[in-house]
């Protein structure tokens, strides 16, 4: 086995890392703790939060990638290593391998029979025109009739196995939070949930093709949660490159004034009259030209596709500053009137300390809100931009790849309706839970609507 | 106020230098006229010749941005750069590289673009403040937290969904319109009801709950209070007071669309067949026509400068108190 590290896994992990951090070194500050223990104080909020950390935790371990070793065959003298061209994830072993058992093409969830007819041989070896059987659905079945029976088994010993989870996941927690004000019971029951679910796809996904299998009899079920890391990392890396950016301009523009000011301005001008989708679309074919020119950056298939994926990530964090550098210009031009920094001024305290110690701490709610509001933004943008071509690259499961690659389908008779559902499932889950949160972070932490309540 | 737009409309001309400027720089890191040349004459081996005659014929024989062997100004206009942008500025976008004319080809595009754009523009307002505003009278009731959650949950649906399962209900399993397709002459409206209805549904959750807290916003102030401490009736409170008051928000975010309904939807468009600018984009983004891409990011910077004016000029409609100097 030989791990590699794809530059987005770094980033990802970074990510966290950093944020983790973050949260550390604030964990005595009372006003964030005030404000964040008024987002977790709602039900709604704690839920929310538990799906969102469970897609984190999916496209974390889908981050951490190996190349199995292959064996030599007896016949080869040489001690060398070689390894599978093909790279794995921690993800790919949780879930039993469910990526690798391809049918031919189409098959409906839960069938036994492909879903159209092939030339197959008959019990005595005659040709006829019938559903071939799927290689990897019921095959342990005496009949095709004791399909539900077989099921519902499974299903109930999957739940108990499911249970058993919950309780060493839970329990912990609960003898560590139980005199805690907040209502982590929500959080609970949103983790068996889960929990529960998770259990029993792993261990149906043995015996059937839950969501049917796609065009190239590729899993549906398991390439939509393959969507979740590249929709979670999407939504992550692309607002933190378009942090750094946003702040310093804004910060810069709104403090300096002046000169600086109006360059600032000129540029989020420029860049937002641009209809946004054109400049995406023609960065996007830029890079892609650029690496057809240079095929032998990438060692791997999967590197260009990753390459090609940071590449998205960079573009639209660059094009979507100006708005996040329109509200922090002008909160920094309403902060540098106000007396402390006068003070600080008359004081002779540098502009970069000034900036640092009383400017920036008090822009860094318009930076929890935009990160958290725009997060939900850019998973629903994927799909749009794989839809128009400019996508994530076709061979990264994406749940725009799948749209783009199933829209055709509903056409047919009978509809294929079950790769559409499982993109859209799992995309509105995630969007939702974080549409949701950021609504609750967005009341808790901008003193607009907090100064409204306190009126209220 | 007349002096006002003068200088604004100047203001522009600096922004739409810099868009040029960046559309020009970000084609021609990668692609140089020799590959446009080489790739629009089509084989994969083409004569120098043939390549300088395109380039000749064209306008593409020139340096991109600096010109060293001209004198003087020359420097920098005798440039493709200046040659093309100059063109933009009277609005001669010149031929496409596939050799249509994009002035004809974007003239006569506009107009079904308008005629999916414009009905889902001001139906979607209508319902999305009819029904923010049934949401205001009740107010901190259980029924508004509940159409919140239900605003959100419609946000959080991808607009793909709407299209394709909008499609998928109206035309194929009740079969009450085509899939799609336009028609200039007879029934058009069959052509542009599933569409519209798609555009107005799909923007539902994010309007009506954008339009909400705008009301909340205006009823939580002082004058509504007095106003029903006098004794006024609830609706005439929402119509007669918090509507009109909400109105200089509300212009802040809608105005600024309205020119940029000419350029249409790209993925409306594109699903349903519609021949407008927005499939027109689509098209030149898909097989890299640089002409078209250059001549929609003017055009479409150009109608968002004018909508920034006209959402400065309607403030002054809405608001007496403005005065634009």
């Amino acid at each position: 086995m030989k791990p590699v590290l794809l530059w987005s896994d770094a980033l990802i992990f970074l990510l966290v890392i950093s944020l983790a951090l973050f949260f550390w070194r604030l964990r005595h500050d009372p006003q964030t703790r005030e404000r964040w223990a008024e987002v977790f104080s709602s039900r709604l909020g704690m839920v929310a939060f538990t799906i969102i950390a469970a897609y984190i935790l999916v496209a974390l371990l889908d981050s951490l990638h190996f190349r199995r070793a292959l064996e030599n065959p007896e016949s080869l003298a040489t001690q060398e290593v070689f390894y599978d061209n093909k790279v794995s994830s921690v993800f790919d072993v949780l879930t039993g391998g469910m990526g690798d058992r391809f049918e031919r093409t189409y098959s409906a969830p839960f069938a036994l029979l492909s879903f159209e007819k092939e030339n197959i041989k008959d019990a005595s070896g005659r040709d006829i025109r019938d559903f071939p059987p799927l290689r990897h659905a019921g095959q342990h079945l005496a009949h095709p009739d004791e399909r539900t029976a077989d099921i519902l088994v499974k299903s109930v010993s999957a739940l108990l196995w499911g249970l058993l989870l919950c309780a060493l996941v839970i329990t912990p927690q609960w003898l560590l939070l139980r005199g805690s004000a907040l209502p982590w019971a929500a959080s609970w029951l949103t983790q068996g949930v889960i929990l529960c679910a998770g259990a029993w796809t792993v261990s149906i996904s043995h015996h059937y093709h839950i969501l049917g299998t796609d065009q190239g009899g590729a899993d549906v079920l398991y390439q939509s949660l393959k969507g979740i890391r590249t929709g979670v990392l999407l939504g992550t890396l692309a607002t933190l490159v378009m942090l750094p950016i946003a702040v310093t301009l804004g910060v810069m523009a709104g403090y300096f004034k002046g000169w600086v000011d109006d360059v600032v301005q000129y540029l989020y001008t420029t860049l937002s009259s641009i209809p946004g989708i054109l400049l995406i679309a023609a960065s996007v074919l830029l890079f892609q030209v650029y690496i057809d020119l240079n095929p032998d950056f990438f060692a791997v298939g999967m590197e260009k596709a990753d390459a090609k994926f940071i590449a998205l990530c960079f573009i639209l964090g660059v094009t979507s500053w100006s708005t996040l550098c329109r509200l922090i210009r002008a909160e920094t031009l309403k902060i540098s009137q106000l007396g402390y920094v006068q003070a600080a001024h008359a004081f002779g305290v540098s502009h970069s300390r000034i900036l640092g110690r009383h400017v920036l701490p008090n822009v860094v709610h318009i930076i929890l809100i935009t990160f958290v509001l725009d997060f939900s933004a850019l998973v629903l943008a994927e799909a749009v931009l794989s839809y128009i071509g400019v996508g994530v690259d076709p061979s990264m499961g994406s749940w725009g790849n799948m749209i783009n690659g199933a829209r055709s389908e509903l056409s047919r008779e009978p509809t294929i309706w079950w790769t559409l559902t499982g993109a859209f499932f799992f995309m509105f889950i995630l969007v939702l839970a974080a549409n949701l949160f950021s609504d609750l972070v967005r009341d808790a932490f901008d003193p607009r609507t907090s100064l409204r309540r306190a009126e209220a | 106020m007349f002096a006002y737009i003068v200088r604004r409309l100047l203001y522009a001309i600096p922004i739409l230098i810099g868009v040029n400027l960046l559309t020009f720089t970000l084609f021609f890191v990668v692609n140089s006229p020799d590959d446009m040349a080489a790739s629009q004459l089509g084989d994969k081996y083409v004569t120098p010749e043939a390549i300088a005659n395109w380039k000749q014929k064209n306008g593409y024989d020139k340096p991109l941005f600096l010109n060293s062997q001209a004198a003087g100004v020359g420097q920098v206009t005798d440039t493709i750069f200046f040659d093309k942008s100059v063109r933009l500025f009277a609005f001669d976008f010149g031929r496409s590289e596939s050799g249509r004319d994009i002035t004809t080809d974007v003239a006569t595009r506009m107009w079904p673009s308008l005629a999916v754009a414009l009905p889902t523009f001001l139906v979607g307002i209508g319902v999305n403040i009819c029904v923010a505003l049934m949401v205001v009278m009740f107010r901190g009731t259980r029924l508004d937290r509940g159409a919140v959650f239900v605003f959100v949950a419609l946000m959080s649906i991808s607009y793909l969904f709407y299209i394709i399962g909008g499609q998928f209900l109206v035309a194929k399993t009740w079969r009450l319109v085509p899939i799609s397709g336009f028609h200039t002459e007879g029934q058009v409206w069959k052509f542009l009801v599933l569409p519209v209805l798609v555009g107005v549904v799909a923007g539902i959750g994010a309007g009506a709950r954008w339009y909400r807290t705008l009301f909340l916003e205006e009823a939580n102030q002082d004058y509504v209070r007095t106003a029903r401490a006098k004794g006024c009736s609830e609706l005439s409170i929402l119509f007669r007071h918090i509507l009109p008051n909400a109105l200089i928000p509300i212009l802040t975010g809608v105005v600024v669309l309205i020119p940029s309904l000419f350029m249409g939807s790209l993925l409306i468009e594109s699903f349903f067949g519609i021949p407008g600018l927005g499939s027109y984009m689509l098209d030149a983004i898909n097989s890299q026509d640089f002409a078209i891409v250059r001549s929609m990011v003017f055009i479409g910077s150009i109608l968002y400068i004018v909508g920034l004016l006209l959402t400065d000029i309607s403030y002054t409609w809405a608001d007496p108190r403005v005065r634009l100097s």
